[in-house]
């Protein structure tokens, strides 16, 4: 299987800041991949590079076997719904379709005006006038309508009530399944993230702290409490990804591949919102603990 | 993407091919009428003891508030297709992030600039050319007097070059390429428009001082001192020397004249004042004889004016090359955003 | 037709709890032979959720030989899990009521009651797997 997006020691600067380093993915084609971290973590920067919209610093991307934004073929293939979803708010709805079906070679009209009239949307109405749900709406289905093999999504819902977060995330899913696509689509919200996707990255200070399968992820990450000890002293094919002592108890977070023998230590499923808290607050970073907001 | 561009740019056009087309109407009625009573008082005046020169200065004075109306429109349409249709073009984008939106559609941001630039620079340098074409029909019995008039307004000079034949779509590609990449440098579109202009205003003040004297060696000539290019004549009180005020004029009325200075017999500048006696002789004061005879005698001695001017001959070759070098500005320029517009998101 | 509904406190993972309510509605004569599950499509179209999960899901319950994907047409129940045992749902019940009535009588409240079954109900449990 060919994967959707490699990278390798991936990196962007701007100015003498580095807004992401040393990026190295392998996502295969097929999923809808969550990428989740604090906001300023480099999210946007990872999907701007995706899409061809930033040319890298250092390193190398390939999407869908190309450079981003390289050629039309290219822009083609990836389709981008941005930060806010913007839209021309001179524009009417029926003039959004028209720019998409003008703009894309691949552009499929029937799909386009069936998604407008299901979500209600008059042709008419100028773009300005919608509300923030439908602007969303609208945007996703620019972004459909020309048929991408990888769409993908910067914090598409932040600026949505649950109602209209849902219903985005239902149209988003539906068509995931229609048009086999691959999703990418970023978050600093777990909550969003938690039912849609199936591969995880999670990104913090610039970096990639954890990239998979949900699951491998979620069966590979376990929580040990027991008695109190040094996390210096465990097995070396455990990897201690947060820890917090009392004077008697330990509770460790710790990825392995290997099951847990030890009898000392009671262990607990985690849930994908642990894994992610877990990450971004590494003991490396205590320093600089980055705010995540867990909303639900 | 053309009907994009089209789409997003026709409530501009719009108001700008109205107000063209509003100006059109104006100077398509009323030019006739004021060519005719150009050519009336024409053959009216020649029998006149003092020429034409009367005629043209009322007419000129009847007719120069539309001059310099028109003037003042003809100077400002460049700067303002550079600050309504250059700045915003790529601001606009940049603080709505619809850039986000149409430039990860399949079509590639170059194509999109080489587009929007194209159309509307097209637009705005046919928009240049045609108020220019119009006005200047309309102003060409004017033209005429204002080169009679005193002060005049020269063809070859500052003022009417600017406003006459093909310079003003020179300056509208300029002023709106310009107003394009300061909108992609500053990315915000008032600090762009006030930046455009500011810049803008400043070549075209650089221009006329800098550039445009030196595209062909200025053409020197030397004439007598007369009243004509006489600003004042100046006899001090017990009789020191001769004080002559040289006004800079080009022997062809309507030439351009850059500089000029008050020479000897040998060809050696001499200062405002000449050694001649102006306590007897010709050029004492006398107000029964006038002063042509001290003329004559500043003639015998070899005093005489030295111009340095360009011919109202040069005005078209002036006007293209002038022209070429506001295009290579504005390539130069566009060349420049869309090496920019890659780093741009 | 069911239609899936998903609880995120329940800890369970979103496919296994489409596997539970699909079970659980074969158990209770909700679901019958032939009847066809939603698409996937339709099941990610509503509860919003990753069509992977879904699929997974189908698959397990084709693993157990409940339901059987027909391509192009849909996944059809193909299996019942109605059976004696629901005629034994009601004496059961019958009895489950008068032991908690009992044990209200003893004194114990709901979160005791509540506790004493589930550890009861694990320790036995766990008895039968060893």
């Amino acid at each position: 299987m060919t994967a959707v997006l490699r990278a390798e020691g991936l990196g962007k600067r701007y100015g003498k800041h580095w807004a992401l380093t040393d990026c190295t993915l392998d996502i295969p084609t097929g999923h809808v991949v969550g990428l989740v971290g604090p906001n300023g973590a480099g999210k946007t920067t990872l999907l701007n590079l995706a899409c061809g919209q930033l040319p890298p610093t250092a390193g190398g991307i390939t999407v869908l076997g190309g450079r981003p934004g390289g050629s039309p073929a290219q822009l083609a293939k990836v389709g981008y719904v941005a930060q806010d979803t913007p839209t021309y708010a001179g524009l009417s709805v029926a003039e959004h379709l028209k720019l998409g079906a003008r703009l894309n070679p691949g552009w499929d009209d029937a799909l386009a005006r069936h998604r407008i009239e299901r979500l209600g949307l008059r042709p008419s109405s100028r773009a300005g006038k919608l509300s923030g749900g439908q602007r969303a709406q609208l945007a996703l289905t620019l972004g459909l309508a020309k048929r991408p093999e990888l769409l993908i999504l910067d914090e598409p819902v932040a600026a949505l009530d649950p109602l209209a977060r849902r219903e985005f995330l239902q149209g988003l899913m539906e068509a995931a399944v229609e048009q086999q696509l691959s999703v990418v689509l970023s978050s600093h919200l777990v909550s969003d993230l938690e039912r849609v996707c199936d591969y995880l990255i999670v990104l913090v200070d610039s970096k990639v702290q954890v990239a998979g399968e949900l699951e491998k992820l979620l069966a590979t990450h376990h929580r040990l409490t027991g008695p109190r000890r040094d996390p210096a002293r465990l097995p070396a094919d455990q990897h201690v990804i947060s820890a917090s002592h009392t004077d008697r108890q330990s509770t460790l977070l710790v990825r392995t591949q290997a099951p847990i023998h030890d009898p000392a230590w009671t262990v607990g499923q985690i849930s994908l919102e642990d894994l992610v808290l877990a990450y971004m607050s590494k003991p490396a970073d205590t320093h600089r603990r980055p705010t995540l907001e867990v909303q639900r | 993407m053309i009907w994009l561009t089209w789409r997003q740019f026709r409530a501009a056009a719009a108001a700008t091919a109205a107000a063209l087309a509003a100006l059109a109407a104006v100077l398509a009625i009323t030019g006739p009428g004021l060519a005719d009573d150009y050519a009336t008082g024409l053959t009216g005046c020649t029998t006149q003891s003092d020429g034409c020169s009367r005629f043209l200065q009322n007419f000129f004075h009847d007719n120069q508030a539309a001059f310099l109306g028109l003037t003042a429109v003809m100077l400002a349409l460049p700067a303002l297709t550079g600050l309504f249709w250059g700045a915003p073009m790529i601001t606009r984008e940049l603080e709505a992030g619809t850039h986000r939106l149409v430039w990860n559609q399949s079509i590639t941001r170059t194509r999109w600039l080489a587009i929007k630039l194209g159309l509307t620079g097209l637009a705005a340098m046919a928009a240049a050319g045609l108020a220019s074409l119009a006005v200047s029909w309309w102003s060409g019995p004017i033209d005429k007097a204002a080169a009679a008039n005193e002060p005049g307004f020269p063809r070859m000079g500052t003022l009417l070059f600017d406003v006459r034949g093909i310079v003003p779509i020179g300056y509208a590609a300029f002023a709106f390429v310009l107003g394009v990449t300061v909108g992609m440098l500053v990315r915000r579109t008032l600090p762009a428009m006030a930046i455009t202009l500011a810049v803008f205003a400043a070549v075209q003040v650089a221009m006329p001082l800098l550039v445009r004297p030196y595209l062909r060696p200025p053409v020197h000539a030397t004439v007598e001192i007369s009243m004509s290019n006489l600003e004042g004549l100046g006899f001090e009180r017990g009789g020191g020397p001769l004080r002559l005020q040289l006004r800079t004029l080009a022997p062809d009325k309507n030439g351009w004249a850059l500089s000029s200075r008050l020479v000897d017999t040998s060809g050696n500048t001499v200062s405002s004042t000449v050694p001649v006696s102006t306590t007897s002789g010709p050029c004492a004061p006398d107000p029964a004889r006038g002063p042509s005879a001290c003329f004559a005698e500043l003639k015998r001695l070899g005093y005489r004016q030295e111009v340095s001017y360009h011919p109202s001959s040069r005005f078209w070759a002036f006007q293209r090359t002038e022209t070429g070098i506001y295009t290579i500005l504005a390539l130069g320029l566009a060349g420049f955003c869309f090496r920019r517009l890659r780093r741009v998101s | 037709m069911i239609e899936f509904h998903l609880d995120e406190r329940s800890g369970l993972s979103p496919y296994l709890q489409i596997v539970r309510q699909v079970r659980q509605a074969l158990r209770l004569g909700l679901l019958r032979e032939g009847d066809r599950l939603p698409t996937v499509k339709e099941v990610v179209a509503q509860l919003a959720i990753n069509p992977n999960t879904v699929l997974k899901a189908y698959r397990e319950l084709e693993h157990d030989g409940l339901v059987a994907a027909r391509p192009g047409v849909g996944t059809f129940v193909t299996a019942t899990l109605v059976d004696a045992t629901l005629a034994a749902h009601g004496p059961l019940r019958q009895e489950l009521r008068r032991w908690l009535a009992k044990a209200r009588r003893a004194g114990l409240d709901e979160e005791s009651i509540e506790a004493l079954f589930m550890t009861t109900f694990r320790t036995t449990a766990q008895e039968e797997i060893a």
